[in-house]
Protein backbone atom coordinates (compact mmCIF):
# COMPACT_ATOMS: atom_id res chain seq x y z
CA UNK A 1 0.00 0.00 0.00
CA UNK A 2 1.53 3.22 -1.37
CA UNK A 3 1.31 6.73 0.70
CA UNK A 4 2.66 9.69 1.70
CA UNK A 5 1.84 12.44 4.27
CA UNK A 6 3.28 15.63 6.41
CA UNK A 7 4.62 14.45 9.92
CA UNK A 8 5.45 15.94 13.07
CA UNK A 9 7.14 13.06 14.69
CA UNK A 10 10.97 11.35 13.98
CA UNK A 11 10.49 9.25 10.74
CA UNK A 12 10.97 5.59 11.50
CA UNK A 13 13.37 4.81 9.07
CA UNK A 14 13.14 0.81 9.64
CA UNK A 15 9.16 1.07 10.28
CA UNK A 16 9.02 2.51 7.13
CA UNK A 17 11.16 0.16 4.95
CA UNK A 18 9.53 -2.67 6.17
CA UNK A 19 5.96 -1.39 5.11
CA UNK A 20 6.82 -1.56 1.43
CA UNK A 21 8.34 -4.62 1.39
CA UNK A 22 6.03 -7.94 0.55
CA UNK A 23 7.12 -11.28 -0.50
CA UNK A 24 7.36 -10.03 -4.29
CA UNK A 25 9.92 -7.66 -3.31
CA UNK A 26 13.04 -7.90 -4.93
CA UNK A 27 14.31 -4.65 -4.48
CA UNK A 28 14.26 -1.70 -2.18
CA UNK A 29 14.85 1.80 -2.90
CA UNK A 30 15.03 4.29 -0.14
CA UNK A 31 16.39 7.89 -0.07
CA UNK A 32 16.77 9.69 3.38
CA UNK A 33 17.22 13.70 3.34
CA UNK A 34 19.27 14.70 6.59
CA UNK A 35 19.59 17.63 7.80
CA UNK A 36 23.27 18.64 7.29
CA UNK A 37 25.91 21.29 9.45
CA UNK A 38 26.62 23.72 7.09
CA UNK A 39 25.62 25.69 4.10
CA UNK A 40 27.38 28.35 2.13
CA UNK A 41 30.29 27.92 4.64
CA UNK A 42 28.08 28.67 7.56
CA UNK A 43 27.48 26.33 10.66
CA UNK A 44 24.19 25.02 10.71
CA UNK A 45 22.82 24.06 14.12
CA UNK A 46 19.36 22.88 13.41
CA UNK A 47 16.84 23.55 10.93
CA UNK A 48 12.79 24.69 11.36
CA UNK A 49 10.44 23.03 8.70
CA UNK A 50 6.92 24.43 7.84
CA UNK A 51 4.58 23.46 5.35
CA UNK A 52 1.21 24.57 4.15
CA UNK A 53 -0.07 21.16 5.44
CA UNK A 54 -3.04 20.72 3.20
CA UNK A 55 -1.41 21.31 0.23
CA UNK A 56 1.39 19.57 0.66
CA UNK A 57 -0.05 16.91 1.43
CA UNK A 58 -2.04 16.81 -1.79
CA UNK A 59 1.10 17.32 -3.62
CA UNK A 60 2.87 14.44 -2.28
CA UNK A 61 -0.12 12.33 -2.87
CA UNK A 62 0.11 13.34 -6.73
CA UNK A 63 3.65 12.89 -6.49
CA UNK A 64 3.05 8.92 -5.40
CA UNK A 65 0.50 8.52 -8.06
CA UNK A 66 2.87 9.59 -10.92
CA UNK A 67 5.65 7.51 -9.09
CA UNK A 68 3.29 4.82 -9.68
CA UNK A 69 2.64 5.36 -13.26
CA UNK A 70 6.48 5.83 -14.40
CA UNK A 71 7.50 2.21 -12.05
CA UNK A 72 4.06 0.29 -12.51
CA UNK A 73 3.86 -2.31 -9.92
CA UNK A 74 6.03 -0.19 -7.36
CA UNK A 75 4.83 0.11 -3.88
CA UNK A 76 6.12 3.77 -2.26
CA UNK A 77 5.97 5.72 0.95
CA UNK A 78 7.03 9.07 1.41
CA UNK A 79 6.94 11.67 4.41
CA UNK A 80 8.06 14.94 5.43
CA UNK A 81 8.94 16.11 8.26
CA UNK A 82 8.26 19.42 9.89
CA UNK A 83 9.10 21.82 12.94
CA UNK A 84 12.45 21.99 14.75
CA UNK A 85 15.19 19.35 13.47
CA UNK A 86 19.04 19.08 14.78
CA UNK A 87 21.80 18.05 12.77
CA UNK A 88 21.71 14.47 11.85
CA UNK A 89 17.76 14.36 11.55
CA UNK A 90 15.99 12.62 9.00
CA UNK A 91 13.76 15.48 7.56
CA UNK A 92 12.24 13.74 4.40
CA UNK A 93 12.27 9.64 3.46
CA UNK A 94 11.18 7.90 0.43
CA UNK A 95 11.17 4.08 0.41
CA UNK A 96 10.20 2.08 -3.31
CA UNK A 97 9.70 -1.13 -3.07
CA UNK A 98 9.30 -3.65 -6.97
CA UNK A 99 10.17 -6.83 -7.98
CA UNK A 100 13.23 -5.36 -9.52
CA UNK A 101 15.33 -2.67 -8.68
CA UNK A 102 15.04 -0.35 -11.92
CA UNK A 103 11.57 0.63 -11.35
CA UNK A 104 12.32 1.01 -7.86
CA UNK A 105 15.58 3.53 -8.30
CA UNK A 106 13.15 5.06 -11.15
CA UNK A 107 9.89 5.76 -8.45
CA UNK A 108 12.56 6.82 -5.88
CA UNK A 109 14.35 9.44 -7.36
CA UNK A 110 11.21 10.76 -9.04
CA UNK A 111 9.33 11.05 -6.12
CA UNK A 112 12.55 13.02 -4.18
CA UNK A 113 13.40 15.15 -7.11
CA UNK A 114 9.56 16.32 -7.61
CA UNK A 115 9.28 17.17 -3.77
CA UNK A 116 12.02 19.56 -3.70
CA UNK A 117 9.96 20.92 -6.91
CA UNK A 118 6.94 21.35 -5.99
CA UNK A 119 5.68 20.87 -2.38
CA UNK A 120 4.81 24.24 0.18
CA UNK A 121 7.68 23.01 2.26
CA UNK A 122 9.78 25.92 3.50
CA UNK A 123 13.12 25.51 5.64
CA UNK A 124 14.48 28.16 7.86
CA UNK A 125 18.13 27.54 9.04
CA UNK A 126 19.49 28.45 12.17
CA UNK A 127 23.14 28.99 12.58
CA UNK A 128 26.07 29.07 15.37
CA UNK A 129 26.29 32.86 15.00
CA UNK A 130 22.47 32.94 16.57
CA UNK A 131 21.03 34.43 13.21
CA UNK A 132 18.53 32.38 11.02
CA UNK A 133 17.58 32.53 7.06
CA UNK A 134 14.35 31.15 5.19
CA UNK A 135 16.38 29.28 2.22
CA UNK A 136 14.92 29.86 -1.15
CA UNK A 137 15.48 26.66 -3.04
CA UNK A 138 13.15 26.33 -5.86
CA UNK A 139 10.43 28.36 -7.58
CA UNK A 140 7.62 26.13 -7.85
CA UNK A 141 7.23 25.83 -12.04
CA UNK A 142 5.01 22.65 -12.46
CA UNK A 143 2.15 23.96 -12.81
CA UNK A 144 3.02 27.78 -12.82
CA UNK A 145 3.09 29.51 -15.57
CA UNK A 146 6.10 31.92 -15.17
CA UNK A 147 8.27 30.30 -12.24
CA UNK A 148 10.73 32.72 -13.15
CA UNK A 149 8.72 35.74 -11.75
CA UNK A 150 8.52 33.74 -8.01
CA UNK A 151 12.08 35.35 -7.90
CA UNK A 152 12.41 38.37 -5.73
CA UNK B 1 -13.85 42.36 -3.86
CA UNK B 2 -11.89 41.25 -0.98
CA UNK B 3 -9.75 38.46 -1.21
CA UNK B 4 -7.97 36.90 2.03
CA UNK B 5 -4.86 34.94 1.14
CA UNK B 6 -2.90 32.92 3.70
CA UNK B 7 0.63 33.83 3.56
CA UNK B 8 3.83 31.50 4.67
CA UNK B 9 7.50 31.55 5.73
CA UNK B 10 9.73 34.36 4.49
CA UNK B 11 6.64 35.90 2.98
CA UNK B 12 4.98 35.93 6.04
CA UNK B 13 7.45 37.25 7.60
CA UNK B 14 7.77 39.95 4.98
CA UNK B 15 4.35 40.93 5.65
CA UNK B 16 4.34 40.64 9.43
CA UNK B 17 1.17 38.37 9.39
CA UNK B 18 0.04 34.80 8.10
CA UNK B 19 -2.77 36.13 6.35
CA UNK B 20 -3.58 39.34 3.91
CA UNK B 21 -6.44 40.69 2.15
CA UNK B 22 -6.47 42.73 -0.81
CA UNK B 23 -9.55 44.05 -2.96
CA UNK B 24 -9.49 43.21 -6.41
CA UNK B 25 -11.73 44.55 -9.06
CA UNK B 26 -14.46 42.04 -9.79
CA UNK B 27 -14.63 39.23 -11.43
CA UNK B 28 -11.65 38.52 -9.33
CA UNK B 29 -8.92 36.60 -10.42
CA UNK B 30 -5.41 34.90 -9.73
CA UNK B 31 -3.86 37.44 -12.20
CA UNK B 32 -5.51 40.34 -10.40
CA UNK B 33 -4.86 38.86 -6.77
CA UNK B 34 -0.83 38.27 -7.76
CA UNK B 35 -0.48 41.65 -8.68
CA UNK B 36 -2.69 43.21 -5.29
CA UNK B 37 -0.49 40.92 -3.23
CA UNK B 38 3.01 42.30 -4.63
CA UNK B 39 2.17 45.48 -3.58
CA UNK B 40 2.15 45.11 -0.02
CA UNK B 41 5.59 44.77 0.38
CA UNK B 42 8.65 45.49 -1.41
CA UNK B 43 10.26 42.92 -0.04
CA UNK B 44 7.53 40.38 -2.28
CA UNK B 45 8.51 39.47 -6.02
CA UNK B 46 6.63 41.61 -8.54
CA UNK B 47 4.51 38.13 -9.52
CA UNK B 48 4.60 35.73 -6.56
CA UNK B 49 2.67 32.20 -7.06
CA UNK B 50 -0.48 31.43 -6.11
CA UNK B 51 -2.76 28.46 -5.34
CA UNK B 52 -6.11 28.51 -4.92
CA UNK B 53 -7.99 25.72 -3.20
CA UNK B 54 -4.54 23.92 -2.72
CA UNK B 55 -3.51 23.48 -6.38
CA UNK B 56 -1.31 25.69 -8.29
CA UNK B 57 -3.04 28.26 -10.36
CA UNK B 58 -2.56 30.15 -13.29
CA UNK B 59 -3.42 34.24 -14.29
CA UNK B 60 -7.08 33.46 -15.52
CA UNK B 61 -8.11 31.00 -12.85
CA UNK B 62 -10.79 32.72 -11.07
CA UNK B 63 -11.32 33.49 -7.17
CA UNK B 64 -15.03 33.18 -5.85
CA UNK B 65 -16.34 33.69 -2.53
CA UNK B 66 -15.43 30.80 -0.02
CA UNK B 67 -12.10 29.96 -2.15
CA UNK B 68 -8.79 29.16 -0.22
CA UNK B 69 -6.17 31.24 -1.82
CA UNK B 70 -2.41 31.12 -0.77
CA UNK B 71 0.85 32.66 -2.01
CA UNK B 72 3.46 30.71 -2.36
CA UNK B 73 7.24 31.25 -1.57
CA UNK B 74 9.77 29.21 -3.10
CA UNK B 75 10.15 26.05 -1.86
CA UNK B 76 12.51 23.82 0.13
CA UNK B 77 11.74 21.05 1.42
CA UNK B 78 14.00 17.81 1.03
Amino acid sequence: MSRSGIVAAPIDVAAITDEVRDPHTGAVATFLGTVRDSSDSRTVTGLEYSAYTGMAEREMQAIVREAIAIAPGVRIVAVHRVGNLAVGEVCVMIAAAHAHRGPAFDACRYAIEEIKKRVPIWKREHYSDGSSEWVNACAPDAHAPHPEDAHA
Amino acid sequence: MNVTVRVFASYADALGADRATVTVPDPATVGAVRTAIAALSPKLPPRPIIAVNEEYATDDVPISPGDEVAVIPPVAGG
